[in-house]
C-alpha cells in the first residue's frame, strides 16, 4: 500500500491542483500565458483541462492508491500535447510560447510515467485487514452484560451480519455470517481469553472463510451508570482492496461494524428490543443510512427474516 | 390508510400509504382520532430541517384508540384511549431513567445521521426527519407507537380530544419552558412568540407562580389571545422597541427569565437585520435565524435564565456570548421531556386549572391538511392551531 510520504507523488498531486485552479478560474489568462489565442473555444478546452487536473489532484492526494490517477495524468498529458499541437496550427498567437508549453508538458509526462510505473511495481497486498472499534455505556451491571455476551449464541441478536453461532465445544463455536454480494461465510472460532465480568476475546480457527478476531471489555461505569463496553474487532476482507471497495459500493462500511453491533447490543440490553423505524426497519445499520426508505409504513411485513432475532413479534 | 406526506419544500399531500405494522414486541398501533399541525412541522414544510425524504408521513401530535398491541406491552389494552408523547423513548436507558426522555439513547435507529449535525443523537421523534429516526408520523389514520408501555398516557375521563390532545407536545413544551425558568415569587417572565407553544409557556408561567408575564409577538390576533385569555402584558415588536419597553416594565431590572418560543425561523422588525439572517440562512451560512434569542439574552436581568424551547436545527451566528458570560446568564433548553410532564399536566387539566383547547382556531378533516399547513404558515384567518380529524 502506498503512503502519503511519497514526495514525487505528492508533488504531482499538488502540481495538478496548482495548474487546475487557474485553468478553471481564469482560463483566458492561462491561454494567453501559453501563447494560445484567447477565444470561447480555447477557454472551453482550458476549463475542461482544468477540471481534469482538479480530478487528478483529488485522486492523487486523496486516495489511498494513487497509481491509476497517475496513469490518468499520463493520458491527460497526451491530450494536452495534442491540444497544444492543434493550437499551434489553428490558434497560434505566440508560437514560441506554445512550443515552450509543449516542452514543459513533455517534461512532466516523463515524471508522470516514471511515478506511475514505480507505484505499479509495488506489491499488492492480497487481503485487506479492517479494524473496527467502538465503545458504549450500557445501563446494566457488568456481570449481566458479560453474561449475555458470554452466551455466544446471543450474538446474532445484535450483530447484524451474523446468521448464527453454535457452541460446539468448551471454547469452540461455529459461526456463519452474511457477506456482501448475498453469500454466506462460515468459520470456527475459539475463545482465547475469558475473564468473567471483564473481558472475552475470540479468534477464528484456520481454515476460515473470513479470518477474524475480536475482544470485548467490560468495566463498571462511574456512579450508577452501568457498564462501559469496548468492542475491538479485526477481520480480513477477502479479495483485498477490490473486495473492500465492492463492499463499500454495496453500502457496507466494515469499519463501522463495531459501532452498529454495539449500539444494537445496548438497545437489546436496555430497551429489550432493537429500535426500528419505518425508514430503518431492520434497525441501526450504517448501510441503511445511505439508502433510507421514506418514513411511511412498509408495504410488506418487515423484520421477519434477519430481524426476528431480537424477539420482535412480526 | 390516508396519511399526510411531505412531498418537498412547501408541499404536503394526503396520500394512500400502507397501514402501519407492529415491528417490535413493545409496539402498539393506534387509530388516530385527533392530530394537530405543530409549529415545528412548519420548519419541515419550509425545508429547514435536513434529512427529509419525499413520502415521509408527518405529524408528532396525535391521540387515539389502541387497536393492536405487541405482547411486550402490558400496561395498555386494546380499546384504551391514549395521548402519545412526541419523543420516542425506551424508558430504561440512563437518559430516560433520569427523566431526559427526549434524549433517549435507544430510540433513534439513525443516530449516526444526527451525530453528524448535532454531535450526539437525541431520541427518535414521530414524523420529524430521518436524522430523528425516520419514524412515520401521526397526521394519518393510524400510527405505530414504539415503547408503548412507556410513552402513551391513558385518558380515562371523558374529556374531549381537544382538551387532552396537546399533552402530546405543545402544552408540556410550553410548560417545560416555564419550568426551566425556576420561577421564584415576584418573578417577571418574558415570552418571545405567541404561537401555541408561547401561549402555553405564558399560561404555565402563571401556573408556576410568576408575578407578571410579558408576551412579545407581532400578530395582533395572537397578542390579543395572550392578553385577553391569559392576562399577559403584550408587546408588539413592530410598534415598540422591545429592550426599552422591557426596561420600562421592569424598572430597569430586565425580566428574571426569558423564554424563546420562536425558534429557527424568526422574524426581525428591522428589515436589514432580518434580511441579513434570511440571506445567510438561504445561503446555508447559518441554518437558524435567531433574533429573538439574541434579544432575550440582551434583555434578561443579570443572573437570569434563558429558556429555549423554540426549535433550532443547526447553527446560528452573532451569538452574544459576551452577555451570557459577563452577566452570569444561564441558558437552558431541550426538546420537551414530555413523558415527565404527562401525569402532572393531565392532573392540572382534570382539576380545571387549564383547558388547553383555548389555542385551537381551526378544525379540518385530515384530507385538508395541505390547506391547514398553508393557513398556519401564512397566519391566514387568524390561525393559531389546526386540529385534523382523520
Amino acid at each position: 500500500m502506498e503512503t502519503r510520504d511519497d514526495a514525487l507523488t505528492t508533488f504531482l498531486g499538488w502540481f495538478s491542483l496548482g495548474l487546475g485552479v487557474p485553468q478553471v478560474v481564469a482560463p483566458g489568462r492561462v491561454c494567453r500565458a501559453v501563447g494560445v489565442r484567447d477565444d470561447d473555444t480555447s477557454r472551453f478546452w482550458m476549463r475542461l483541462v482544468g477540471v481534469r487536473e482538479l480530478a487528478a489532484a483529488a485522486g492523487i492526494l486523496g486516495q489511498r492508491r494513487p497509481a491509476p490517477w497517475l496513469w490518468a495524468r499520463v493520458a491527460g498529458d497526451a491530450m494536452d500535447l495534442t491540444l497544444l499541437a492543434a493550437a499551434l496550427v489553428t490558434k497560434r498567437e505566440r508560437a514560441a510560447r506554445i512550443v515552450g508549453a509543449m516542452g514543459s508538458v513533455a517534461g512532466i509526462t516523463v515524471a508522470d510515467v516514471v511515478d506511475a510505473i514505480r507505484l505499479g511495481r509495488q506489491p499488492e497486498t492480497g487481503d485487506e485487514t479492517v479494524r473496527s472499534r467502538f465503545a458504549v455505556t450500557v445501563r446494566r451491571d457488568p456481570e449481566e452484560v458479560y453474561g449475555f455476551w458470554h452466551d455466544l449464541e446471543n450474538l446474532p441478536r445484535f450483530m447484524k451480519h451474523l446468521e448464527s453461532v453454535q457452541v460446539t465445544g468448551d471454547r469452540r463455536s461455529h459461526w456463519s455470517a452474511h457477506a456482501p454480494v448475498a453469500r454466506t461465510v462460515e468459520w470456527d472460532a475459539e475463545i482465547v481469553e475469558d475473564r468473567p465480568g471483564e473481558r472475552i476475546a475470540w479468534r477464528s480457527v484456520d481454515p476460515a472463510d473470513v479470518r477474524n478476531s475480536g475482544s470485548v471489555r467490560f468495566s463498571p461505569a462511574p456512579g450508577e451508570r452501568g457498564t462501559e463496553v469496548r468492542l475491538d474487532m479485526e477481520y480480513t476482507v477477502p479479495g483485498g482492496t477490490l473486495g473492500l471497495t465492492v463492499a463499500k459500493l454495496l453500502g457496507e462500511a466494515p469499519e463501522q461494524q463495531a459501532r452498529d453491533d454495539l449500539q444494537r447490543f445496548k438497545q437489546v440490553m436496555e430497551a429489550g428490543v432493537i429500535a426500528r423505524s419505518e425508514a430503518t426497519p431492520e434497525g441501526m445499520a450504517s448501510r441503511r443510512l445511505l439508502r433510507q426508505r421514506p418514513a411511511q409504513p412498509p408495504p410488506e411485513p418487515v423484520g421477519a427474516g434477519a430481524g426476528s432475532h431480537d424477539g420482535s413479534s412480526s | 390508510m390516508r396519511a399526510t406526506c411531505w412531498t418537498g419544500r412547501n408541499s404536503v399531500e394526503v396520500q394512500n400509504v400502507p397501514d402501519p405494522k407492529i415491528l417490535n414486541e413493545r409496539d402498539a398501533i393506534v387509530r388516530i382520532t385527533s392530530t394537530a399541525i405543530c409549529g415545528s412541522d412548519l420548519h419541515l414544510y419550509d425545508g429547514y430541517i435536513p434529512t427529509m425524504k419525499r413520502g415521509d408521513v408527518l405529524g408528532h401530535e396525535f391521540m387515539g384508540e389502541v387497536v393492536e398491541l405487541a405482547p411486550g406491552v402490558e400496561s395498555l389494552n386494546v380499546g384504551d384511549r391514549v395521548v402519545v408523547p412526541f419523543p420516542i423513548a425506551c424508558g430504561r436507558c440512563n437518559a430516560c431513567v433520569n427523566g431526559l426522555f427526549s434524549v433517549c439513547e435507544d430510540s433513534n435507529p439513525n443516530a449516526a445521521m444526527a451525530e453528524k449535525l448535532l454531535g450526539r443523537s437525541p431520541a427518535g421523534i414521530y414524523g420529524y426527519s430521518h436524522m430523528m429516526g425516520g419514524y412515520a408520523g401521526g397526521q394519518a389514520e393510524y400510527a405505530r407507537v414504539p415503547f408503548a408501555d412507556v410513552g402513551p398516557i391513558k385518558i380515562e375521563s371523558d374529556l374531549p380530544d381537544e382538551t387532552v390532545l396537546f399533552l402530546s407536545d405543545i402544552f408540556p413544551t410550553g410548560y417545560m419552558g416555564a419550568d426551566l425558568c425556576d420561577i421564584q415569587p415576584g418573578d417577571v417572565i418574558a415570552v418571545w412568540g405567541c404561537g401555541p407553544v408561547g401561549l402555553f409557556a405564558i399560561a404555565s408561567a402563571y401556573l408556576l407562580g410568576a408575578e407578571r408575564v410579558i408576551a412579545i409577538d407581532r400578530f395582533p390576533y395572537r397578542l390579543r389571545k395572550a392578553r385577553e385569555e391569559l392576562q399577559a402584558e403584550t408587546l408588539d415588536y413592530e410598534q415598540v422597541d422591545v429592550r426599552e419597553a422591557l426596561d420600562e416594565l421592569t424598572a430597569g431590572r430586565g425580566p428574571d427569565a426569558c423564554i424563546d418560543a420562536v425558534g429557527m425561523e424568526s422574524h426581525h422588525d428591522l428589515l436589514p437585520l432580518h434580511a441579513y439572517d434570511r440571506i445567510k440562512q438561504a445561503a446555508r451560512l447559518e441554518t437558524d435565524r435567531a433574533h429573538p434569542l439574541r434579544q432575550a439574552i440582551m434583555s434578561c436581568r443579570n443572573g437570569g435564565i434563558i429558556s429555549v424551547i423554540g426549535a433550532y436545527g443547526g447553527f446560528i451566528d452573532k451569538f452574544p456570548m459576551g452577555a451570557v458570560m459577563n452577566r452570569s446568564l444561564t441558558i437552558k433548553s431541550g426538546q420537551c421531556h414530555v413523558q415527565r410532564y404527562l401525569r402532572p399536566l393531565l392532573q392540572r387539566i382534570e382539576n380545571g386549572e387549564i383547558d388547553p383547547s383555548f389555542v385551537v382556531s381551526h378544525h379540518l378533516p385530515l384530507d385538508e391538511a395541505p390547506r391547514g399547513y398553508e393557513m398556519f404558515k401564512h397566519k391566514e384567518d387568524d390561525c393559531v392551531k389546526v386540529v385534523l380529524k382523520p
